[in-house]
């Protein structure tokens, strides 16, 4: 079995984000950029169904500029086995991700897709399930345990309403949830190792793909502050501002 | 054209959140038409027909629709869009699931979970964890729109009488088998809908200690929510977890105790009306949304906050 997983390079998620003065959008210059959080429990995940034996190769792909190859060469610091860097300038929307890694698992064809539910950037959650769309594949979408078994996949997803326990048949998509498990980091002689894994460059122009936007990013604003609030002295003058100011209890 | 939402429902009864992404469905186009899809729905249909905003119900039945895989909704949909400027369902993780699919087979890109229309075509939308808020204006023919519920109020649910059509039902797609589904089940409120939520954290030093949690929720009638180091930590279960990851609340009163409010918590809910934060760490940044902050050791204040709770004469439930 082939895993193609797919990362993505964001603002790490420790970072406050700051908003750019002209409303064009936020500040990344100067700023930490990691690996999209769940995009790291899918790589985790893949590399543990390769060591348990029921996967023969992980493959990671990422779609964007030159940096973001930086996000493939972590992959391949915890256990992928070679990299795919579709080269792209500017933000694509995921549809246009989606098309691009169509015509990538066209060519590659692998069992499994994993990645992410979400990039934390954009917040969108919706690469996968329009992957899974334009290649009619079946999705799990926001998985936290899969179980792999011979040519299907038991995935448990978390729901609103708590856990769903969904059958999938191979070749699938699966999206992660950051519960799924816990990426493990690299150590450094398996950096210096994936060093010399190789990674495909593609420039995305030649996939014959369009990716031109549909959207237009009127403007990136601050959100509303919450005016300051103050510290109350004891429990009972809690009780009493709740009671009586806000008057919520 | 008209606006086609996407009911939400378990069956038997309509889910709340279709109230709220109706509400905002009208607000794009007041000629909304709801599709509900499923198996035996004759009540949640009947409920749907009565929402005053809802001009047109078509209903589309077959066992394989019983538990709502996005995988045969899909093509239903697709095939009802051809009718359609919109479509709009809620974010929350059925129209998670569902929509980017539809909207990849139409070949538009979907805006998601929006908190206020400005135009048809235009929307407002939370990035970075509600850090920024995005204007973003759609340019394709059709629009697939996820609406956050908490930002749109929910629709009257009486007065309505709405045609029902029925649709016939599309092919199942067998490559996707529901298994189970484990729905907790409780007699408080939801979490996402409930007015007052009483939130622990990792501060409660163990699942145990969630009891101090619950007291105070059964007696101001809240929901139970959870930071996700609470969760990750094992004290409670994942479909308590408020934030990024989880769920976005917006009660008119918050409780964040022993919680330090990590940016991916406060994204879940720094909207709401009143924030309370109980914490010793006086800078912990929860603080700094909170309009009601005091600084304290949670093991002594919460007891203490019991009492005094049950003190009031009357509470507001």
């Amino acid at each position: 079995m082939k895993i193609l997983v797919a990362v993505k390079r964001v603002i790490d998620y420790n970072v406050q984000i700051r908003v750019k003065e002209d409303g064009t959008g936020v500040v990344t210059d100067n700023v930490k950029m990691s690996t999209n959080p769940p995009d790291d429990n899918a790589i985790e995940e893949a590399v543990k169904i390769k060591e348990s034996g029921k996967a023969t190769e992980v493959v990671a792909i990422t779609v964007g500029q030159q940096k973001a190859q930086e996000t493939v060469r972590k992959a391949l610091a915890v256990g992928a086995d070679r990299g795919i860097h579709v080269k792209v300038d500017g933000i694509l929307e995921p549809l246009a991700v989606s098309k691009i890694l169509q015509k990538i698992v066209d060519k590659e064809k692998p069992d499994l897709v994993f990645m992410g539910k979400q990039a934390i950037d954009d917040d969108c959650n919706q690469t996968g399930q329009m992957l899974s769309a334009l290649l009619n594949w079946p999705q799990a979408t926001f998985a936290s345990k899969i179980d792999v078994k011979d040519n299907k996949l038991e995935v448990t997803r978390e729901i609103d309403e708590g856990l769903e326990t969904i059958e999938i048949n191979v070749p699938a998509i699966v999206t992660c949830d950051l519960r799924l498990n816990e990426p493990r980091y690299a150590s450094l002689p398996n950096i210096m190792k994936a060093k010399k894994k190789p990674i495909e460059e593609i420039v995305a122009s030649d996939l014959g793909v369009d990716v031109s936007p549909r959207l237009e990013q009127i403007k990136v604003e601050e959100p509303p502050k919450r005016k300051a609030g103050i510290k109350v002295a004891n429990v009972a003058e809690l009780v009493q501002k709740l009671k009586n100011e806000a008057k919520v209890i | 054209m008209a606006v086609l939402l996407i009911a939400e429902h378990n069956n038997k009864d309509l889910r709340p959140f279709t109230l709220n992404a109706a509400t905002a469905a009208s607000q794009i186009d007041p000629d909304v038409h709801a599709v509900i899809i499923g198996q035996n729905t004759a009540e949640a249909t009947k409920q749907l027909s009565e929402l005053p905003l809802v001009k047109k119900v078509l209903s589309v039945e077959a066992a394989h629709y019983e538990n709502f895989t996005a995988e045969n909704f899909t093509p239903v949909i697709v095939k009802l869009a051809e009718n359609y400027s919109h479509i709009v369902c809620s974010a929350n993780t059925f129209g998670k699931n569902l929509m980017p699919r539809i909207a990849a087979h139409l070949d538009t890109s979907q805006v998601s979970d929006i908190i206020k229309v400005i135009s048809p075509d235009t929307f407002l939308r939370p990035i970075y964890a509600g850090n920024a808020f995005a204007t973003i204006k759609s340019n394709d023919a059709k629009k697939c729109v996820t609406i956050r519920p908490t930002s749109f109020d929910p629709c009257e649910t009486t007065g309505g009488s709405a045609p029902i059509e029925k649709i016939d039902a599309g092919e199942e797609f067998s490559n996707t088998k529901f298994v189970k589904r484990e729905e907790i089940k409780s007699d408080r409120p939801e979490l996402g809908t409930a007015r007052i939520v009483v939130s622990g954290g990792r501060g409660m030093q163990s699942g145990d200690n969630f009891k101090l949690i619950t007291e105070i929720a059964d007696k101001l009638g809240a929901a139970i929510g959870a930071s996700r180091a609470a969760v990750d930590a094992g004290y409670i279960s994942n479909d308590h977890q408020v934030g990024q990851t989880g769920k976005v609340v917006v009660p008119d009163l918050y409780i964040a105790i022993g919680i330090s409010g990590a940016i991916q918590h406060l994204a879940g809910m720094k909207e709401s009306k009143v924030i309370v934060a109980i914490n010793k760490d006086g800078e912990a940044p929860i603080f700094s949304v909170a309009d009601y902050g005091l600084e304290a050791d949670l093991f002594e204040a919460v007891p203490q906050f019991m009492e005094e709770l049950n003190k009031l004469n009357t509470i507001q439930k």
